[in-house]
């Protein structure tokens, strides 16, 4: 018994430290024939069996339902959605709405749904689906609304707080009408989770669908072995060109097992490489590397409410004084940029025309003695004890920052705490300064404006944790996510990064960049900033 | 025997009260709120109050543990919180996968080990004893997941031989039937007259297994050596040869058979552990069993999946302890005087 005794301490010691501190972080088979068969042989490009060595499973395949990128690896394949990415950036473009039209104020906004589509399962894609795919997540008194939970659209984007009603106004012509006017629902609709289902598939079997999932997509699902793949055959009467047969989703979690994977030809694309795999990747001839910076960023928040913070000058001081050349070297290697401003390149509005704080300590000292702080002053620096996409090592930047802010005589105390107490004490505004990081979900400037710097987050359990209230930004940001028109958007937006870049309420980090290798033979593979692997316009050299 | 079993079997209340106890408040007990940990930078204060209550956070802990053992003894392990499935389903989902690499495994690591430590006893003190049991050391000493990443360079990427991981090669599009790939294999053999399934689950297996049974594979060898030893010095044997019984029939026919009382122990916890420790091997092999399952829950914070996962496999670890030491006792009968 001593021994059982022994095995369960060190499980349970193993996990409770793994609580506490953080951690790190496949049946219907073979129609094999079947896709030989329906290759359409119109050139080269077409045909193959593509297979994606991935981390970890997905969770369930119902797009509404599912919160983690693992699921929506696989239900973007097999789902659409009314609007979608332009691959490769956040531009909204027409996907099973082929136009839209949207009233003066702002509040009804009407779909014109893609004629002769059809759900994997041969039933139509019309107005209905597309009403029965959102009113379910919607209508608390919708037949299906129990068999959520719907996260993501009533938790994490608020969606029943923005949309009163959606209307099939006639077979291929869908209206919502808004509760307020608000922009950024345009780019909400192109995420994962508003995908459209097959209403006759969910209705037979509505616990089974997340197993057994029928979507309009680009490829359609074929079998499940869980921790294992999922196997996905091409849609053959998807409305654009799907060059492959088949696509198998392969979960491998170790890093350089997946590495060693791929140099074996058993997977063609990998994600997640090791940081320490990767100069041996890039050297490998049959290995391409396919980067992507990543829709977030990670930042200091300088708390506007405590001193010395409350002065322009001194956050001034702070962007001078650090130099991040050093800390995307030191910390982030080819995983991170430079970062700028507090929206990543990717999103559309950043604001390019921005100049960099230069690293210049003498500006910096200049600027400190302006502010009466000649001979320095102490602060604290606080730092995430967990490794995040935008911030693999919170502790070791906060090193360096001290080392970097001793030549303008300011004296860094480095403080860390658990990160569910971390993430509290910031939300409440107990720290001077503290890293901390977000990463966006529909590719909308107002995702990261809004939540992380305008006044209204500024109070606790605040999302603002500089706690920086600034007028001028926040009426340019609240007008903008306000109106329709993406022209006029943009320029409030750069607009408003300018007072941002003037005010300097954060020491902006960087952004990470994603890299995913491919195998050589692999063509057209690309990275939504979203976080997607988008499969539908890849093929295979021959 | 009945009596013996019996009382066995009561042992087993306590002890699995212990783990269940154990177990409950590790977790519970360990700093931090999981709520919050779980929601990260975009939790909301109803969010939050949302998710404790979900997770019945939200009451005394004493409640909690009562709530909790009570729903334990009905053999309700509660709902994953990442996959809102039930923890005993998502368990033997994975279950078989992992039985199939600790049986390859233990046999593997029995035979050879075995072998080598009757070899090693038999001719002590020679280079065939001295290197067995260096490489016994090495073995017992060797991280299992260097081991594992060397054996995938050398024999998958090298030598081109086995592949990387997985159970089976997905280009073949297999779907399982007794989940056991092996037996599946055969099955297929026979229904579409070819071997490939088999010989893909049997080429996957064999990476897996050689890592996973090194470390007992060691521990076996040890013990057969010293327990032979031991068992060589007795007064019947020197009878047995002084009788001139062949030397053959002394090791294998009379001392043998003694000494393996306790390799047979051996072999019974490393099988449990097995069961139990395969959390690396799984999870560079790209093994779907429970040892994976449970490193992913932790990385996911899904708390009640980890305390399911730990007492379930608690729970095995006991009862082949218990099977073990009832097979002990059939054939060593002293015991059952004890």
């Amino acid at each position: 018994m001593k021994k059982l005794f022994l095995l369960v301490l060190v499980l349970a010691s193993f996990t409770g430290m793994a609580f506490a501190g953080g951690g790190s972080e496949s049946e219907a088979a073979a129609p094999a024939a079947a896709a030989e068969a329906a290759a359409p042989a119109t050139d080269d490009k077409a045909g193959g069996v593509l297979v994606f060595g991935r981390a970890g499973d997905s969770v369930g395949l119902d797009p509404a339902r599912e919160t983690d990128g693992e699921s929506f690896y696989a239900t973007h394949q097999i789902f659409d959605t009314l609007v979608e990415f332009k691959t490769g950036t956040t531009e909204i473009v027409p996907a099973l709405a082929t136009s839209w039209d949207v009233s003066d104020d702002n509040l009804t906004y009407t779909f014109h749904l893609r004629e002769g589509v059809k759900f994997h399962d041969g039933t139509p894609m019309n107005a209905d689906a597309v009403v029965f795919s959102l009113d379910r997540q919607l209508s608390e008194g919708h037949k299906y609304h129990e068999y959520g939970p719907w996260k993501y659209w009533l938790n994490y984007m608020g969606m029943s707080d923005i949309v009163g009603s959606i209307v099939a106004k006639d077979d291929l012509t869908v209206v919502f009408n808004l509760q307020k006017p608000e922009a950024p629902f345009i780019a909400n609709l192109a995420m994962d989770f508003a995908g459209i289902v097959s209403p006759t598939a969910f209705m037979a079997d509505p616990e089974g669908f997340s197993s057994n999932p029928v979507g309009t997509g680009p490829f359609k699902f074929v079998s499940w072995t869980k921790d294992s793949d999922i196997v996905l055959d091409r849609n053959d009467d998807y409305w654009e060109e799907v060059q492959l047969d088949r696509l198998i989703l392969k979960v491998i979690p170790d890093a350089t097992a997946r590495w060693l994977a791929l140099q074996k030809g058993e997977v063609d694309v990998i994600d997640f490489p090791a940081a320490d795999d990767l100069p041996a990747m890039a050297a490998d001839p049959d290995v391409e590397l396919i980067q992507q910076s990543g829709m977030n960023v990670g930042y200091l928040a300088l708390n506007n409410e405590k001193k010395p913070y409350d002065d322009k000058r001194v956050r001034q001081a702070m962007n001078y004084a650090i130099d991040r050349d050093e800390i995307i070297a030191a910390v982030y290697g080819s995983a991170g940029q430079v970062a700028k401003n507090p929206i990543p390149p990717n999103i559309w509005s950043y604001n390019d025309s921005i100049e960099a704080y230069p690293y210049d300590v003498n500006k910096a000292k200049a600027l400190l003695a302006e502010a009466g702080y000649a001979d320095g002053f102490k602060t604290e620096i606080w730092a995430m004890p967990v490794a995040r996409p935008y911030n693999p090592d919170a502790r070791k930047i906060a090193e360096i920052m001290q080392a970097q802010l001793a030549k303008i005589n300011v004296e860094v105390e480095i403080i860390s705490y658990e990160w569910g107490t971390y993430l509290d004490k910031c939300d409440f505004g107990e720290h001077q300064a503290a890293m901390l990081g977000w990463t966006g979900d529909n590719g909308d400037p107002d995702n990261f404006l809004w939540v992380l710097l305008s006044a209204p987050s500024a109070v606790p359990p605040a999302g603002n944790i500089a706690f920086w209230k600034n007028d001028e930004f926040t009426a340019l940001i609240k007008e903008a996510k306000e109106t329709a028109d993406v022209a006029k958007r943009t320029q409030l937006y750069m607009d408003a990064q300018v007072i941002f870049h003037e005010e300097a309420p954060w020491v902006t980090i960087a952004h990470s960049v994603v890299t995913v290798p491919v195998s050589s033979t692999v063509q057209n593979f690309k990275i939504s900033p979203t976080g997607t692997r988008v499969f539908k316009s890849v093929w295979l050299e021959k | 025997m009945l009596k013996f079993i019996l009382k066995r079997l009561g042992l087993l209340i306590p002890t699995l009260l212990g783990v269940v106890t154990l177990v409950f408040f590790m977790i519970a007990l360990a700093p931090g709120d999981p709520a919050r940990i779980m929601l990260g930078e975009r939790a909301n204060a109803e969010q939050l109050a949302q998710l404790r209550s979900e997770l019945g956070l939200d009451q005394p802990l004493s409640k909690q543990y009562l709530l909790y053992l009570g729903r334990v003894i009905r053999g309700d392990l509660g709902k994953s919180i990442v996959t809102q499935q039930k923890i005993t389903d998502e368990l033997t989902d994975r279950l078989l996968a992992t039985i199939e690499l600790a049986i390859t495994s233990t046999i593997f690591a029995s035979i050879l080990g075995i072998v080598l430590g009757v070899a090693a006893a038999r001719k002590r003190n020679s280079w065939v004893d001295y290197s067995t049991m260096t490489g016994a050391l090495v073995g017992v000493s060797m991280p299992v997941f260097w081991l594992a990443l060397v054996l995938i360079m050398i024999f998958s990427v090298g030598l081109d031989l086995l592949p990387t991981g997985g159970r089976m090669n997905v280009r073949l599009y297999f779907i399982p039937i007794t989940n056991f790939y092996l037996i599946d294999g055969i099955i297929m053999w026979f229904r579409e007259g070819k071997a490939d399934y088999f010989v893909s689950a049997l080429k996957h297996l064999i990476l897996p297994t050689i890592a996973l049974g090194t470390i007992p594979l060691a521990i076996i060898a040890r013990t057969t050596r010293s327990s032979m030893l031991e068992v060589l010095k007795q007064d019947y044997v020197k009878t047995a040869r002084a009788a001139g019984v062949p030397e053959r029939k002394v090791v294998f026919r009379y001392a043998l058979r003694n000494a393996l009382l306790p390799v047979i122990t051996v072999i019974g916890i490393q099988f449990g552990l097995l069961l139990s420790g395969a959390i690396l091997t799984e999870t560079i092999f790209a093994w779907p069993g429970i040892g994976k399952w449970i490193y992913h829950s932790i990385s996911a914070r899904d708390f009640p999946a980890v305390q399911g996962g730990i007492l379930f496999i608690s729970f095995f670890f006991v009862m082949i302890n218990l099977i073990v030491d009832l097979l002990y006792s059939v054939i060593n009968p002293r015991i059952r005087l004890k």
